[in-house]
């Protein structure tokens, strides 16, 4: 999985939590909180939906990775390559 | 987490033959169900138990000769505009998934508070803040800048903090405004649509009672409480959640500090690793078993209402009774909100007209009149059954006259001609379908706001934990689901 991939699956998570929110203009490394209206029970349920749909764990001391778009991609992109590594 | 010692235990339940929950919900009604929601949709195993046959709880809906009746619904509140950021409505759509058409919410026309003989003293509110701040300042000049006060100290509150000090509403809001008709007049339907206490309100539960029917406002799906419970079966359904009807819990048996079974009414047991009970506090501390009956006791409501229900071949606009929504009353010299010495206090109440949505080019296929009174719980209670059922016809027409002087007037007889059918609840007809003590719609008077009981694995939903209104239940089933489950299970998920 590329890096643009990952940012895509993060934006389809916050696309369904937040289905009144557009996201047609988020920059990639502008805070998520800074340009949407996301608060903490939203970032939970990011996190909880990545462990739903894509069995990924994150941590409670990760939650800052995901911050931004880029951040996301950082920090989640090796988890998601090393998960399908797994799974093969 | 010792997620393989979980595994284990729900295996020997299967082999014992007892049914293994990961959450076990008493009640479908919109707490149970939103609480469900959430769990199910995060894998949980739930299942949710209702005694009665149709789900809705104190908001559902019922049959009568081919109609269908909202047990308690005048007006959803808490009701804002797309694009309004951070607020109830839109953080409980989010958290179920649920998009906002599909409650098919219609905005109220208007609705005012009327106090005084035929409400000589009167302040008409909408949807859009403006207009109350705007009346206030006509008719109470003298008070807006305390008004404005108030609404700044509301503003700033954080109404949803599940850890807050008791604070009296009367003094925080005596602080601001001085004319105590205003102050009465503010805190009629505050009280009417939410407050459990008698005369006086937590000031928590006033500012959630204040953003809701003044910052925010009402509005009503066309057909009413049921297009929301439809939603939300689906939505639970969807999920993969399970629901048993007809099916109540009896008794809650406790082991060693927790919630060890349940005993259904046929006797069946079920076993769940969480139990959250949205049948009141005081009713599920009298499920414990052992029961706490003096907490009990201790916690639970003295207030009760009667509601008429008058069916009209017509729409209220052909009676002349204009826009208005719903109506706040009052023509007592002082606004008591309190246990009546009667069985009915006919001196305030509420008015709802149904029809008084904007629902567009879509009409109600009949009008609606409804009305809401404080009422007495022993005084209904300790009547013999025709004794009964002679008093509601008795008080119906009573209560019906009394609000009737808020409207614009309208000949009897017309009125009598126009009307197809009527029903009525009392004290009694809640308890026997609620279940709730004493007939209260709002549930205890001290308010459990972390929703935590005496054992660690059993959690209060509903009104009891305190978020009032429709939007109000569902945010608390939500809260509730989220603080005691899935954020601690979450959290015990240590890196590596």
């Amino acid at each position: 999985m590329t890096k643009e991939e990952c940012k895509k699956l993060v934006l389809d998570i916050i696309a369904d939590i937040a289905p009144d929110e557009d996201l047609g203009n988020v920059k990639p490394d502008v805070k998520l909180r800074d340009q949407l209206q996301l608060d903490s029970m939203d970032f939970l349920d990011i996190v909880m939906e990545l462990r739903k749909r894509h069995g990924i764990e994150v941590p409670e001391a990760d939650y800052m990775q995901l911050a931004s778009l880029d951040s996301c991609a950082e920090y989640l992109t090796p988890k998601f390559n090393a998960a399908s590594t797994g799974k093969a | 987490m010792a997620k393989g010692a979980n595994e284990s235990f729900a295996e020997s339940m299967r082999m014992t033959g007892r049914s293994h929950y990961d959450v076990a919900i008493i009640g479908a009604g919109m707490s149970g169900l939103a609480a469900g929601i959430r769990l199910a949709h995060f894998g949980k195993r739930v299942c949710i138990f209702e005694r009665h046959n149709a789900p809705g709880g104190l908001n559902g809906f019922y049959s009568i000769g081919g109609r269908k009746f909202d047990v308690g619904l005048h007006a959803m509140t808490n009701f804002v505009a797309p694009g309004m950021r951070g607020t109830p409505l839109g953080k409980l759509l989010r958290q179920l998934r649920i998009d906002r058409d599909e409650f098919a919410l219609c905005a109220q026309k208007q609705s005012r508070i009327a106090f005084g003989s035929q409400g000589g003293q009167s302040l008409r509110f909408t949807n859009d803040f403006a207009v109350l701040e705007s009346e206030i300042a006509a008719k109470f000049p003298r008070q807006i800048d305390g008004w404005r006060a108030l609404v700044r100290e509301v503003k700033g509150y954080d109404d949803v903090s599940l850890d807050v000090p008791t604070v009296s509403a009367r003094k925080v809001v005596a602080r601001h405004l001085t004319d105590p008709l205003l102050s009465a007049m503010i805190f009629c339907p505050l009280m009417y649509y939410g407050s459990a206490q008698e005369r006086d309100m937590d000031f928590a539960q006033f500012v959630i009672m204040f953003k809701a029917l003044f910052l925010e406002g009402f509005a009503r799906p066309l057909a009413g409480v049921r297009q929301i419970i439809r939603v939300l079966l689906e939505k639970y359904r969807q999920a993969g959640g399970e629901r048993r009807m007809k099916c109540g819990v009896a008794r809650i048996v406790e082991r060693q500090g927790r919630a060890a079974a349940l005993v259904l009414d046929n006797g069946e047991e079920v076993i769940a690793t969480h139990v959250i009970s949205s049948a009141g506090f005081a009713e599920t501390m009298r499920m414990c078993m052992p029961p706490k009956l003096t907490e009990a006791m201790q916690n639970t409501g003295t207030l009760s209402f009667v509601e008429t229900i008058t069916i009209l071949n017509r729409q209220p606009e052909e009676f002349g009774w204009g826009d208005d929504t719903i109506v706040f009353f009052n023509d007592s010299e002082q606004f008591m909100y309190e246990r009546p010495k009667a069985q009915v206090d006919l001196r305030s109440g509420v008015i709802c007209l149904p029809s008084n949505f904007l629902y567009g080019p879509a009409r109600m296929p009949e009008g609606i009149l409804r009305v809401t009174c404080l009422a007495d719980y022993d005084r209904w209670m300790r009547l013999p059954e025709t004794v009964y059922q002679a008093d509601k016809r008795r008080w119906f027409a009573e209560i019906q006259l009394s609000a009737r002087r808020f409207m614009p007037s309208v000949d009897e007889a017309e009125l009598t001609r126009a009307t197809v059918a009527t029903d009525m609840f009392t004290p009694r007809t809640v308890e026997r379908f609620t279940g709730h003590f004493h007939g209260t719609i709002y549930g205890a008077p001290r308010k459990i706001r972390q929703g935590t009981t005496h054992l660690e694995n059993l959690y209060l939903c509903g009104t009891d934990q305190g978020f009032l209104g429709i939007v109000g239940a569902m945010l608390s089933g939500i809260s509730m689901a989220n603080y005691h489950i899935l954020q601690k299970e979450h959290a015990g998920r240590a890196p590596g």
